[in-house]
């Protein structure tokens, strides 16, 4: 992994919503092509912390580096870092009066100012992918959970962001549309997509992260291989949160 | 044989003159409707704003307006001011002002509520994507704004409409006036004229106010798909 080059750089970011911090001096590096996935209980601050990395949450202080320029000073143009930050949310937040061709199109033809029909040439393939092609003319409401996210997926991809931000994307899903939400970002791991991961799903958490963050109280306590840290955790933190989702 | 009502209608220049009151009631209506809409639209962003002292204005104008009865208001402004501060206001335009007032409080209530309903997620994906905030109202909040806000207004329309009928009572000849004057004038040679020109006074009313209900329906068909 060290080989690799460094995309995403956190270092000693603070975050306070005015109530003591919530975030307190997080440091994270996100080597290209990796898979980082946040777990910690909830309220541990991971999906503030991810809000964080694409500037809707503002930062008391710290520095966040994408490909090694500075994004957190006040020169940043937040639209201009996020053609480069994917994200998707867990509510499924498609535009309600839009079709789906119209979701995934929005970005592309008014922010990257692309043609028309090239563009939904690409967001036909994409939704191809996610097996949703003849969903393209139905609007949100008439998609499951499930579907609606895999729409949201593709809409974050037609941009070709250079990472992508997950945040408890499957966590307001019945349980039986979890697995096709996920199928699909395993695929994303699998072809080398660099995305950092909120969720509570620990056995995907297992098959699809080179690196398990674990966040409690607003600070790292430990980052290890998934294999190390669902087996072996180091810290007692970690192994009382591991215990949460076993029964014995 | 009795004599059939309905000639009164066509008597003279009767019609015509309904007509003329029609005229009058549905340029009330239209000045009022209009000036609500730009008012209520300012109001209602303005109701959305978190600042005490606008909250605390507005919520007293609002409840002012909701709580006293449209014809208290039409006689505090047609003869209240006159009494209190001399200013002689014709009763066209007491009428004007007070269902602006009126209407202004109402739509804006209507676009305050459209606007916080749009959830604070749909600002945050447009942002996710890269828009900025002129492009986010622009394709996301406005569009979702307009589809929420359309019935509504258009309803609360034809409720302003029908209420001016209130405003014969300040001496304003509309098409209600108009009726009971061609009524009173028919009283013994025509005296069940009045179930007729109050007939034709409901179908007055039904063919302003029914094309605009269809097109709010319209509307909302078109946009649910």
């Amino acid at each position: 992994m060290e080989e690799k080059e460094k995309l995403l750089e956190v270092h000693e970011l603070y975050k306070d919503y005015g109530n003591g911090p919530v975030l307190k001096g997080i440091s994270l590096d996100v080597h290209k092509g990796e898979v980082v996935v946040l777990v910690g209980p909830s309220g541990c601050g991971k999906s503030t912390f991810l809000r964080c990395m694409n500037g809707l949450e503002a930062i008391q202080s710290g520095e966040i580096r994408l490909d090694g320029n500075v994004i957190t000073d006040d020169k940043t143009k937040w639209s201009d870092v996020r053609q480069k930050i994917g994200m998707v949310f867990q509510s499924y937040e498609l535009f309600p009066h839009m079709t789906v061709m119209d979701n995934i199109l929005l970005g592309p033809l008014k922010v990257q100012r692309k043609d028309k029909r090239a563009a939904e040439k690409e967001a036909e393939k994409l939704l191809e992918r996610v097996g949703l092609l003849d969903k393209r003319d139905s609007f949100p409401r008439q998609l499951s959970g499930g579907q609606k996210q895999r729409v949201a997926i593709v809409r974050a991809l037609i941009m070709k962001p250079e990472i992508l931000l997950f945040d408890e994307v499957t966590a307001a899903l019945d349980p039986e549309m979890v697995r096709e939400v996920l199928d699909v970002m395993l695929e994303l791991a699998r072809e080398g997509s660099t995305m950092v991961i909120v969720t509570h799903e620990m056995q995907f958490a297992r098959a699809v992260a080179d690196r398990i963050v674990f966040l409690d109280g607003g600070e790292i306590v430990e980052m290890d291989a998934p294999e190390n840290f669902f087996t072996r955790p180091k810290t007692e933190r970690a192994q009382r949160f591991l215990n949460t989702f076993t029964f014995n | 044989m009795q004599d059939l009502g309905i000639r009164v209608l066509f008597m003279g220049n009767n019609f015509s003159r309904l007509l003329g009151g029609l005229w009058i009631t549905v340029k009330i209506s239209l000045i009022a409707v209009a000036l609500s809409m730009v008012l209520g639209i300012l109001l209602g962003m303005v109701m959305t704003l978190k600042h005490p002292v606008t909250r605390f204005i507005t919520k007293v104008y609002l409840e002012f307006i909701r709580i006293m009865p449209q014809l208290v208001l039409l006689f505090l402004v047609y003869f209240g001011l006159t009494k209190s501060f001399g200013i002689q206001l014709s009763g066209q335009t007491a009428a004007v002002i007070v269902f602006t007032l009126w209407g202004t409080a109402e739509m804006g209530d209507l676009v305050r509520g459209a606007l916080i309903s749009i959830p604070k997620h749909q600002y945050e994906s447009g942002a996710a994507l890269e828009l900025e905030s002129r492009q986010i109202y622009r394709y996301i909040i406005i569009p979702q704004t307009l589809r929420r806000l359309i019935p509504l207004a258009i309803n609360l329309t034809t409720r302003m409409i029908k209420t001016t009928s209130l405003i014969v009572l300040i001496g304003v000849v509309e098409v209600l006036k108009t009726a009971q004057q061609i009524i009173e004038a028919n009283r013994y040679t025509v005296p069940d004229s009045a179930l007729w020109i109050y007939g034709m006074i409901f179908f007055l009313y039904f063919i302003v106010c029914w094309p605009i209900s269809r097109f709010a329906a319209r509307m909302e068909k078109k946009w649910e798909n």
